[in-house]
């Protein structure tokens, strides 16, 4: 029963993993974006969530409506007054903007909020857990699981339903005839990134929820977003998922084993799949078609 | 003189420059309401690049772009889209993971006219209606191309800008293609051009303006302009 409670804990791990990871792979697979501070990003949000929560005094949940508004607009300002400014100078300038931006987030942070570790109120939540059998879930990995698959959902169905969806995949297809067929960029460009930092602010609550924080996270999960989007494939939602969870269920899996080696088995994980499929898993048609029609 | 013979298209003295490289030339024309203009050239005339430069996805250096009354020189391309102009792009350049219905809605996001709903592309395309559902990255070469057409119609444009569209295909199927160009000639829309085919390009405009290293060599009527004074003005023949 170990190992099946193991397996079980790291797929809800792992939806963690993809919360994250999906607006990393929106961003570089609209905008051909690597944002080196989505991790950053999402510590921002957390600490939002902690000045909203003890503002208001109720659990995190609570500030949602605002914090989530908030950094769609953070998101979008950020693409329109600097990274889209940056996507000028050609693909090197954002990597580079967005990992000064990473340092700028990093530093600002220890400042204004100390290192301390610090977590977030998650109410009755936190401690909730229900049994099947032997093995207990906890009710908040399970939320943050549904949260990230109900978001991933979403964002799908809004990309192959809605006119905005079809304006996205074209301008990700192609931006310069995207442009040619009157499709107005900038705007789409902003809404994803706004979506990508709204993203990246909820899985920021679980990450404070679930654990703890302090200003050096984002590197960390930024790591494992990053590996998640590669493991998936690039271009496609549901491999993210499918990377997030085979991320979390290796972590936990190898951790029963020795502790030591868990996130050394991500890693390795991640290296393999890079060598062996170095388009992922679940590398979307989207992404091999348009290789096909180049080459 | 009433709005009907000012010219639909008016271009005075476009210098368009990649870099350092200049493409075009002090380039001039203007296009007739209704009427059909051939642009032809050799590779690297500069056809692309002013067809580019009239759709607004190259900014001239100097020079003015005026449709239906309205300079639009600074214009951005979806606004020059609302105004009525569409492009057909080299290439074709469909969006490859995008169905043929997506490609083809995705051309109206900035329409100018609701004249081309997706029932009358179908009707007027019978032979992209039935791949609707499939990605334009299946379709054969004449079908892109159609698909590429239907895209530029969903925006309901007055002009259209046809770059190339027989490039790659078969002879039968660019007659097909050009048969459709007739029709929405007669539903009252205006075309320009850019075409390699000579004899097909003679046949199908009324107007012909022939680029030649990025400077108008040659522009008139087809009916007084002879067939030696095109190919001299193509290849620069004759001059000193």
């Amino acid at each position: 029963m170990t190992w099946v409670n193991a397996v079980i804990q790291g797929i809800l791990l792992g939806g963690q993993y993809a919360l994250i990871a999906c607006g990393l792979s929106l961003t570089f697979g609209v905008m051909r974006i690597v944002n080196l501070a989505h991790g950053d990003l999402a510590v921002c949000g957390a600490y939002l969530a902690l000045v909203l929560s003890s503002a208001l005094g109720a659990p995190v949940w609570a500030t949602l409506p605002l914090l989530l508004p908030a950094a769609f607009a953070a998101g979008m300002a950020l693409q329109v007054l600097l990274l889209g400014r940056a996507l000028r100078h050609g693909v090197l300038a954002p990597v580079l903007v967005t990992f000064g931006l990473s340092v700028m987030i990093e530093n600002l942070l220890q400042v204004a909020a100390t290192s301390d570790p610090r977590g977030l109120n998650g109410g009755v939540l936190t401690l909730a857990s229900f049994r099947i059998g032997s093995i207990t879930v906890s009710w908040l990995f399970l939320t943050g699981f549904l949260a990230a698959c109900a978001v991933l959902s979403g964002l799908q169905l809004a990309l192959s339903r809605t006119s905005w969806g079809r304006q996205v995949r074209a301008t990700a297809d192609d931006t310069d005839t995207a442009r040619l067929v009157g499709i107005r960029v900038r705007p789409v460009f902003a809404t994803v990134a706004g979506i990508a930092v709204a993203t990246a602010a909820l899985a920021g609550v679980f990450i404070g929820t679930i654990g703890t924080f302090d200003p050096l996270t984002g590197t960390n999960t930024l790591i494992f977003a990053f590996e998640a989007v590669v493991i998936g494939g690039i271009g496609s939602l549901w491999g993210t998922l499918a990377g997030g969870v085979a991320l979390g269920v290796t972590q936990v899996v190898v951790g029963e084993v020795n502790q030591a080696y868990a996130v050394l088995a991500v890693n390795l994980l991640f290296l393999a799949v890079l060598t062996v499929r170095p388009r992922g898993l679940f590398a979307g048609h989207q992404a091999r078609e348009v290789q096909e029609a180049a080459g | 003189m009433s709005s009907a013979d000012l010219p639909l298209l008016d271009i005075v003295g476009l210098d368009v420059f990649y870099g350092d490289f200049q493409a075009l030339f002090g380039v001039s024309l203007s296009v007739r309401r209704g009427g059909a203009t051939a642009l032809v050239g050799a590779n690297g005339a500069g056809k692309t690049t002013l067809l580019r430069t009239i759709a607004g996805a190259q900014a001239p250096a100097s020079g003015s772009v005026r449709y239906d009354g309205a300079d639009i020189t600074a214009a951005p391309p979806h606004r020059r889209i609302s105004r009525g102009i569409a492009l057909v792009p080299e290439g074709r350049r469909l969006f490859p993971s995008l169905t043929v219905e997506e490609n083809i809605q995705v051309g109206g996001a900035a329409a100018a006219s609701g004249a081309w709903p997706l029932e009358r592309i179908y009707a007027a395309f019978p032979m992209i209606a039935r791949r609707r559902r499939q990605r334009a990255a299946t379709l054969s070469g004449g079908e892109q191309q159609a698909v590429a057409i239907a895209r530029a119609l969903a925006a309901g444009p007055s002009l259209l800008l046809l770059d190339e569209i027989s490039l790659g295909l078969a002879p039968l199927v660019v007659g097909g293609l050009y048969e459709t160009l007739t029709g929405l000639r007669a539903a009252g829309a205006t075309l320009l051009i850019v075409e390699q085919d000579l004899r097909r390009a003679m046949g199908a405009c009324d107007h012909l303006v022939c680029l030649l290293e990025g400077r108008v060599a040659l522009a008139g009527p087809v009916a007084s302009v002879s067939r030696d004074q095109v190919v001299a003005a193509y290849f620069g023949e004759g001059r000193s």
